[in-house]
């Protein structure tokens, strides 16, 4: 399974960015090969928002749960066309190692 | 004038290749942006940290310095080492090296040192540690056309983009703090790591090639990173007039790609006469025909970035 | 030198674009009739040597980073790997190690250090390798970095390990821009540095870097200037004040800037090259073989 984390660096330990759109790197966890990722957001901006171009990289890498600390109306609506779930975390979780664990905790937040 | 939403756009001038114009041309937007009717807000960054050069011809006064402090290196201490000679069986880097007294001990070259601390780990007398390193420093300036986010990182260092990426953070916070609708940051040359790095969170990416095989080839190379990271393209080929044919290689290229040529800038003097005295070629000479001719793109790089 | 018949002289210049490859290439050309010359383009991100030199490539190889593979069932999630690891590669995620390839430097220690002998090191392609023979007989090599992988010093440190024959009498190596870590893995093991730079700002700015480096690394230099008479004497005055010998100057033309433009050589140019290159090898191998200044 793949998932998908918006994080201000480049690592596991780095802070979550509360921006699915905006975030600086998403980090990506693929949970059958235990294989990570860092992609770094190119913010592609040509169809009217930073989040669709957000929402094309979680596509593009198969992800099947994206976790930040809110979507935008462009992302989310791309997002869940496409069929990947949507989840936020709250003031608890501080970094990627954080949000991975409370995600698998069932701390998250449904979105959408 | 760039403004919609507050969003802050963001051009990158990149080329592949080294020496075809990019900092000339920067430091020339940066001008323009700054001096031309329709003013534009515009923060600049130079991303090029291992060579930074943007600085000669915009002339900063540094209003900040902080310290970059990356990797670490490994450090023996002799009177521990108990020369075992462990340490330099792992060390795929060479890095671990033998005293030439006769004392049988070890030291680490801290150039060769790649910062994996598997030394430190494995030394059963704990005579290693890793020092952390200071690699650079990067400054916040202040010039003639608006505000400079710049580094220097040291020689030799390694340049992961780790520097690259935390300059134009900080170039990105003080836009927002002071309304600025552009950053504009000049490139590196190559497709690595802190190319990498500079194309993040781009809007816009400015290709400047030359007409030289050389330059074509890696056109090709840095066009493809642009289009993994789905950044939109133009381009502009600077010394224009030293192979026709090479244009009109560009030329077909661009087309079969579906990329615009933004303009076609002459071999031109002025641009290394104004660079020796440190100015940007469309101050110093505002009608030299490489001026002109970056004027035009100046205008449509704004028309692009207003849509 | 390694070998007291193996002469290495890397080209590197700091500012990009002050025909680092143009001298490089005119200088393997100069010297192919009389030694045995291995050429290595070590600008692995952007690499166009073979635009001049034309090799025809007979041989490839995929360049690879060692990282890391966990076996889960011998896994004991003591975490030690993830605690050596100083770029964050390795994470415990659940019970699972999770693997950041990018981040991994292939340094061996995450594998070394694990007590259940679960890890163990698989190859992760970044780039590949390819060399062949120009028509001149001159040996040639190359590396291509893989576009959007971030590391470039493990394929240069692999290309100068893989073309290491035992008839070759000199080593050209090719270095990129800049003054960072590829091009301290460029000049690493070298008996001499070719500095190219051009008479302008930025030249001597970025050749300042690049002398930085010379002198940590004890490797002596000389510098060519090239594109003569564009710029200021300010380069000239650096160099004389730091006794840094000039050792050729090509003029700017316009001549030199088509043909190069066009993928020929100063050869091509003017033969006159062939002889100046041949009496700066000469030079070079003098100062390398008596530990004397140019």
């Amino acid at each position: 399974m793949i998932l998908i984390i918006s994080s201000q660096g480049a690592d596991i330990n780095s802070l979550v960015d509360p921006r699915f759109g905006r975030s600086q790197f998403f980090i990506k966890v693929d949970t059958d090969t235990n294989h990570c990722e860092v992609i770094t957001n190119s913010g592609v901006n040509q169809r009217g928002g930073a989040g669709i171009g957000a929402a094309q990289i979680a596509v593009d890498n198969k992800a099947e749960v994206v976790i930040s600390g809110n979507f935008g109306p462009n992302a989310s609506s791309a997002l869940k066309a496409a069929g990947i779930t949507m989840m936020t975390f709250g003031q608890e979780t501080s970094t990627v190692q954080d949000a991975i664990d409370h995600y698998k905790q069932g701390k998250l937040n449904s979105f959408g | 004038m760039l403004n919609q939403a507050n969003h802050i756009k963001q051009l990158v001038i990149l080329s592949g290749k080294g020496g075809t114009g990019k900092t000339s041309i920067s430091a020339a937007i940066a001008d323009l942006a700054y001096s031309s009717q329709k003013q534009v807000h515009a923060v600049m960054v130079d991303a090029d940290v291992d060579a930074a050069n943007l600085s000669l011809v915009l002339q900063p006064k540094i209003s900040e310095t902080r310290e970059f402090w990356g990797g670490s290196v490994a450090e023996i201490d002799k009177s521990k080492c108990i020369g075992c000679d462990l340490c330099k069986s792992l060390c795929r880097y060479d890095a671990i090296i033998p005293y030439a007294d006769g004392s049988n001990t070890y030291f680490v070259d801290p150039i060769a040192c790649d910062g994996c601390a598997a030394c430190v780990y494995s030394c059963a007398s704990e005579a290693i540690r890793m020092i952390p390193q200071q690699e650079g420093n990067w400054f916040h300036s202040q010039t003639g056309y608006g505000d400079l986010f710049h580094a220097e990182l040291f020689p030799g260092k390694e340049n992961s983009g780790k520097l690259v990426t935390l300059i134009k953070q900080n170039a990105r916070l003080w836009a927002e703090d002071t309304q600025a609708s552009l950053l504009v940051v000049d490139g590196p040359p190559g497709i690595g790591c802190p190319v990498i790095s500079t194309c993040a969170g781009a809007d816009l990416g400015l290709i400047v090639t030359e007409p030289s095989v050389a330059a074509i080839h890696d056109y090709k190379r840095i066009l493809n990173l642009l289009r993994h990271f789905k950044i939109p393209v133009i381009v502009c080929i600077n010394k224009s007039d030293i192979y026709p044919d090479g244009v009109e290689n560009i030329r077909q290229y661009s087309s079969s790609q579906g990329i615009e040529i933004l303009g076609e800038i002459p071999y031109d003097e002025h641009i290394t006469q104004a660079m020796v005295q440190g100015k940007p070629v469309t101050n110093k000479y505002p009608k030299a025909p490489a001026s002109r001719v970056i004027q035009e793109i100046w205008d449509k790089i704004v028309y692009r970035l207003s849509k | 030198m390694e070998n007291a018949k193996v002469l290495c002289i890397t080209v590197a210049s700091g500012k990009g674009g002050t025909g680092k490859t143009t001298v490089a290439t005119s200088l393997a050309l100069s010297l192919a009739s009389q030694e045995n010359v291995l050429f290595l383009d070590c600008d692995v991100e952007a690499p166009y040597g073979h635009l001049f030199l034309k090799p025809q490539v007979e041989v490839e190889k995929k360049a690879v980073i060692l990282i890391p593979h966990i076996d889960m069932e011998k896994c004991i999630l003591c975490g030690k790997c993830v605690e050596v690891c100083q770029f964050h590669a390795l994470a415990e995620i659940g019970k699972s190690i999770m693997v950041f390839p990018q981040l991994c430097h292939g340094c061996g220690s995450c594998a070394w250090h694990c007590s259940s002998k679960a890890i163990k090191e698989i190859h992760n392609p970044i780039g590949i390798l390819e060399a062949g023979l120009t028509q001149e007989g001159i040996r040639f090599a190359h590396g291509v970095l893989t576009i959007s992988e971030p590391l470039t010093t493990p394929i240069i440190r692999q290309l100068k390990k893989w073309q290491n024959a035992e008839t070759v009498s000199v080593i050209i190596r090719d270095a990129p821009p800049g003054a960072s870590c590829s091009v301290v893995e460029t000049l690493r093991g070298a008996d001499f540095a070719l500095l190219i730079t051009e008479p302008t700002p930025f030249g001597l700015h970025d050749l300042k870097q690049v002398i930085g480096i010379l002198q940590d690394m004890k490797i002596p230099g000389g510098v060519i200037v090239n594109r003569d008479g564009i710029g200021d004497s300010q380069v000239d005055q650096f160099l004389l004040q730091n006794h840094i010998p000039i050792m050729m100057r090509i003029p700017y033309s316009t001549k030199i800037a088509s043909a190069i433009s066009s993928g020929n050589t100063l050869l091509d140019v003017s033969s006159s090259y062939g002889l100046e290159f041949q009496a700066l090898f000469q030079r070079i191998k003098k100062c390398v073989m008596e530990k004397e200044a140019c």
